[in-house]
């Protein structure tokens, strides 16, 4: 029995495209532990983007295993796999992927819709959360009312507001400028150091990678450099 | 917020494609509504008809006349238990535009055989005491405001008097009403009618009987028609009740009329409908994917697509037969004359809620299912 929060075993990842088969990576092997702040850099198409998918549970290995806090999921069948991504994953998109048709505080409502919690204990968290992005004085803003960097916020605040073990963040600060990008880094570290969540992080941008305790690097498939922060 | 809050909003992501979509529908239950209640006045005779009662006309056409000597020929017929006879009258009140229903009988068996109309002011005796009285309908005494005791001049644009005059003055003597049935007409005495026009004397247009028992209908009718055969002017007998359908057919078959009108319309909508709601729903593929993401399940996806198409549909349909019902109430005073007891009926109200619920259904099915399966990592690609 190990400590780790997941494990993957032998993952490997195929996909056929016509009469061709790609491989994306084969036999990786790779433990994270809990409150772990981990980047994934790596070139296009080195299979970064399609691991954190396999680590969220919204793709499936075509062999190996996935375990997430000794829960195996690369099995699970669809509906027992949504409830688990609700209870236990955030998603933070680098182009935030927010609802247009809902303000602020709608958007981050959202993941507790499927919670069963009270509409007014709803509101108390969807608060606290806009609060810990410092976003409450907008939550009646929609997102096109909003700037890339605080549409980003509202993104942190509904990846978080279910309280989440885990937060998988896929270029989070691709589309954003330095100082914007260098706020939201800061606040996933205010998440990973003090609310304990632990984040995975894909980047292209290694000023963004040294924000996370450890740095992986990706190519064809395999990690070919890890590197602990100070 | 909740799902209803997810749907509505989802919905009017576009506004202007929504609005044109709920204009379209609602143009199509419009449609329906109106034509539905229309057609619904024409066919309401055969509705009202009882079912013992029978109608005697001249065979080569109910607008021939035949002697008023068949009259007293079929009340002595074994089965028949009342008769009325009549004329059709052809009146218009003080401009031609003004037309009035009115017949020529014998006033005090026409209300033997249509046992359903009651006098509500006045009464049968005192319409029976003289000959200028007529009993009128409630439909048409609040059409024209006639009151009793009201005398006013009835004029023909078919029978001329002997005078040369077109015009019977007559005075209201009584006002009846029915509860069910129309009352858009009145009934004017056929001895004064008679004896001052100038032609056509002593002729009657066609004869209403009742047998008290539907199981006689065919045989009084066999009777009746047997015995005029190879006269001057022989007898079709049928029941009212297709005597009223037929008489209807004379302006085509409405049902069908109305039935293609309203499919067209239904059919148009459903494709453009259908068409815009999945073409919507390509363009929520991300969102889709993403609700996904969050942990949304397949089927609470589909149920959000089918429940924006529904909602869709009954906002389009509920303000297309809203806005039926009120243009039919203000034009059934109007049109109390030609089309009594226009309004919309409960179950045209109850099948169009169906059918904008099949409708919501139908038009969601193919994007629901579309939403149900969509791969979140296809939906999240950037392409």
């Amino acid at each position: 029995m190990t400590d780790a929060l997941y494990q993957l075993t032998d993952l490997s990842k195929r996909y056929t495209r016509g009469r061709e088969s790609i491989t994306i990576f084969s036999d990786l092997t790779m433990e994270i532990a809990p409150k772990d702040f981990i980047s994934i850099m790596g070139p296009s198409g080195s299979g970064k983007t399609t691991l954190l998918n396999l680590l969220g549970g919204i793709d499936r290995p075509s062999s190996g295993s996935v375990v997430c806090d000794g829960v195996r999921i690369d099995n699970m069948n669809q509906g027992k796999l949504a409830k688990w991504r609700a209870a236990n994953v955030g998603f933070i998109f680098q182009f935030y992927n927010l609802m247009p048709t809902l303000n602020a505080s709608q958007n981050v409502e959202l993941p507790l819709l499927l919670t069963g919690l009270s509409g007014k204990e709803r509101k108390r968290r969807v608060q606290t959360a806009l609060e810990i992005v410092k976003l409450a004085d907008r939550a009646k803003h929609y997102p096109r009312q909003l700037s890339g960097g605080q549409q980003q916020r509202v993104a942190i605040a509904r990846a978080i507001v279910a309280d989440p073990k885990v937060l998988l963040c896929d270029e989070p600060t691709g589309d954003l400028d330095r100082a914007t990008a260098d706020e939201i880094l800061e606040t996933l570290q205010v998440l990973n150091t003090e609310l304990g969540k632990t984040i995975v992080m894909v980047t292209h941008d290694p000023a963004a990678a040294r924000y996370a305790e450890r740095e992986l690097h990706l190519d064809k498939g395999r990690f070919v450099e890890q590197e602990v922060m100070a | 917020m909740n799902d209803g809050t997810l749907i509505r909003k989802s919905l009017f992501r576009k506004k202007t494609r929504a609005i044109l979509l709920i204009l379209s529908i609602m143009t199509a239950f419009l449609i329906f509504g109106l034509l539905g209640s229309f057609s619904r006045v024409f066919t309401g005779g055969a509705d009202s008809a009882a079912a013992d009662r029978l109608v005697t006309v001249n065979s080569i056409n109910f607008t021939l006349s035949m002697p008023y000597a068949y009259y007293e020929r079929i009340s002595a017929i074994e089965g028949v238990q009342s008769v009325v006879h009549n004329v059709w009258f052809g009146g218009y009140y003080q401009q031609p535009t003004q037309f009035i229903q009115a017949f020529a009988s014998n006033i005090d068996q026409y209300f033997v055989v249509y046992d359903e109309l009651e006098a509500r002011e006045g009464s049968l005796e005192d319409t029976l005491a003289r000959r200028d009285c007529v009993a009128i309908g409630r439909a048409l005494a609040d059409q024209y405001d006639f009151t009793l005791g009201q005398r006013f001049p009835l004029t023909s644009n078919i029978w001329q008097r002997t005078d040369g005059t077109f015009t019977w003055e007559v005075d209201v003597c009584m006002i009846f009403e029915a509860e069910t049935g129309p009352t858009n007409y009145m009934i004017i005495d056929y001895e004064y009618f008679n004896e001052a026009r100038s032609f056509g004397r002593d002729e009657i247009g066609w004869m209403t009987l009742r047998t008290g028992n539907s199981e006689l209908n065919d045989a009084v009718s066999q009777r009746i028609d047997t015995m005029f055969a190879n006269s001057r002017a022989e007898t079709e007998t049928t029941t009212e009740a297709a005597f009223n359908a037929a008489f209807v057919e004379q302006f085509g078959n409405i049902a069908l009329i109305v039935t293609l009108a309203v499919g067209a319309a239904f059919t148009t909508i459903l494709m453009i409908v259908g068409t815009t709601m999945v073409m919507a729903g390509n363009e929520r593929r991300r969102d889709v994917a993403v609700m996904k993401t969050l942990g949304f399940s397949a089927p609470r996806i589909f149920g959000h697509v089918i429940g924006e198409t529904v909602l869709l549909c009954l906002i389009g349909g509920l303000l297309g037969l809203g806005l039926a019902a009120g243009l039919i109430f203000v034009a059934s005073e109007a049109l109390a004359g030609s089309f009594p007891g226009l309004a919309m009926p409960t179950d045209i109200v109850l099948t169009s809620l169906a059918i904008m619920l099949a409708f919501g259904v139908v038009t969601g099915l193919a994007p629901a299912l579309n939403a149900m399966r969509l791969n979140i990592v296809d939906g999240l690609s950037k392409d």
